[in-house]
């Protein structure tokens, strides 16, 4: 589902964020990408949504190559694939139905189909009969779940998460992973950065360990 | 899908009435901004017909006066005037005997007594013509031609002035369609600099409408329909200026045009002008929107 080939990403000024990455997730898995803040994980998260480009190597996401993704295909690339932020990226203009709703209204949903999959999603995170409020009004946990629900919204068969517990209480993290790992239940293939990691060592899920741009240990390779 | 298609238009128009209605001052100065530089080259346009029509009403500026040579006799004068009547290129001659011609100056002007002191009439059989078209070129014909006879003393034409009228006129078209020009550009950078500011202020909802896969289209609408909004609203703020204006020039128009014993009014904006002028100000607004939509999208990418 997601391969990286010996994957280098250098930024202006000559630091190497990714130096010789090389891993391969397979479809229905659930990865946790940890390593200390710096370590290039919110980089390889923004290569595989094509926010940025690799310097060298390749990247495939459901066996394309992104490389030879021209950037006016990428809005189509990206309906595909679930983010969830660290700060949420909610439109805070908008109540919480039509934030979630976003990613639908591009796709082009039929207005009962939204209504349809906006109500099942806000009902996996638990905050089915909030459609109406602004986010604003919301606390920190539930802003993230509101995040969470649009990136399932659209039923992605990939969802990507960078820190989605960064600023969550420890009670409220298990919570939003514990969802993380109902969704790969269902399927859903899943790669979550986070630097969490007394959390994720709880839970039985391949760990991806990234130390100053290069993999330093992958838990399925033991 | 049409429908859902339509949907989506409908609800971008929707959203960007929304937005500009939620700050109506800041709104309200850039339509106006844009309905005085749509109102200057169009009442201008306005005033330059109303003055082209009023020389047009003018036809009898055309006519020209024959005298036939005095020896000629008032029967043989009369027959001529017959023949060039008949010319295709004559709409209508008007011929004054000498003996008419001397009784209503004698009339009109006070000199009956100097005029009894006289053995006969002075006044030539004279014939007023109204050329068939009033183009300087095909007066000048029909005068020429008739300056040939050889019963013509003299042919006294008075088209100049209407010449040099209508040359002026067609130079003040040209200058008012170059000055409009100049301002329909200013309209679209009007509106694309608004849609500019806009675009900044709503950098963080394009950057996350792009980060879950809106495309160039589907975050470009709202802003295109926004400044379609804004032309709009200039156009008719405009279009309300201008009606406004000539009805209070109306009535001064009217008392003036009385006073040279004309009947004249002031022509506004037909319905159809109206249309067209709220069209070319949409138009102008998606224009602008469109050049700054390119210019800026772009730049917010996600970071």
């Amino acid at each position: 589902m997601i391969r990286f080939e010996n994957v280098h990403k250098r930024y202006p000024g000559g630091r190497d964020a990714l130096a010789g990455v090389t891993f391969s997730l397979e479809r229905g898995e659930l990865a946790f990408l940890t390593g200390p803040s710096g370590a290039g994980k919110s980089t390889l998260l923004r290569l595989i949504a094509l926010i940025e480009r690799p310097t060298r190597g390749t990247v495939l996401v459901n066996n394309r190559n992104t490389a030879r993704i021209a950037r006016r295909k990428i809005p189509r690339f990206r309906q595909r694939l679930g983010i969830v932020f660290q700060d949420h990226k909610l439109l805070y203009d908008r109540s919480v139905f039509d934030n979630v709703a976003l990613p639908l209204v591009i796709a082009g949903a039929r207005r009962r189909e939204i209504d349809k999959r906006v109500r099942a999603a806000l009902d996996q995170v638990g905050l089915l009969g909030r459609e109406s409020s602004a986010p604003i009004t919301l606390s920190t946990g539930e802003q993230q779940r509101v995040g969470i629900a649009r990136a399932l919204a659209p039923r992605p068969d990939v969802l990507i998460a960078d820190e989605p517990t960064g600023n969550l209480d420890p009670e409220l993290s298990a919570e939003v992973m514990r969802l993380f790992a109902r969704f790969n239940e269902v399927g859903v293939t899943l790669l979550i950065a986070t630097h969490d990691l007394e959390l994720v060592q709880q839970m039985p899920h391949r760990r991806l360990r990234l130390v100053a741009g290069r993999l330093e240990s992958d838990s399925a390779r033991k | 899908m049409i429908r859902r298609y339509l949907g989506l238009h409908l609800q971008s128009l929707v959203d960007a009435l929304r937005r500009l209605g939620r700050q109506p001052f800041a709104t309200l100065l850039t339509a106006l901004v844009i309905a005085i530089a749509i109102a200057l080259p169009v009442g201008l346009r306005v005033l330059v017909n109303n003055v082209g029509s009023l020389s047009g009403s003018w036809q009898s500026a055309a006519d020209f006066t024959v005298y036939f040579k005095r020896e000629v006799p008032t029967e043989r004068a009369r027959a001529l005037s017959r023949e060039v009547a008949a010319r295709a290129d004559v709409a209508s001659v008007q011929f004054i005997d000498r003996a008419a011609a001397l009784k209503e100056f004698r009339a009109r002007s006070g000199f009956g007594a100097a005029l009894d002191a006289l053995d006969d009439n002075p006044l030539p059989d004279t014939l007023v013509v109204r050329p068939a078209s009033g183009a300087a070129g095909d007066v000048e014909g029909v005068a020429a031609a008739l300056r040939k006879l050889p019963e013509t003393d003299l042919v006294q034409l008075d088209t100049q002035w209407v010449a040099r009228l209508r040359a002026m006129l067609k130079l003040a078209r040209r200058i008012v369609d170059l000055a409009a020009a100049l301002l329909a550009i200013a309209v679209a950078i009007v509106v694309g600099n608004t849609i500019r500011l806009e675009i900044q202020n709503r950098a963080p909802e394009i950057e996350i409408t792009k980060l879950v896969g809106g495309t160039d289209a589907f975050i470009r609408r709202p802003f295109l329909y926004l400044g379609v909004c804004y032309g709009l609203a200039g156009a008719a703020l405009a279009c309300l200026l201008l009606f406004a204006t000539l009805a209070a020039l109306g009535a001064p128009v009217r008392d003036l045009a009385a006073l040279y014993e004309t009947r004249f009014a002031l022509t506004g904006l037909s319905l159809r002008e109206s249309g067209a002028l709220l069209g070319g100000g949409a138009l102008l607004g998606w224009a602008g929107a469109l050049l700054a939509t390119a210019r800026h999208l772009r730049a917010v990418e996600p970071r």
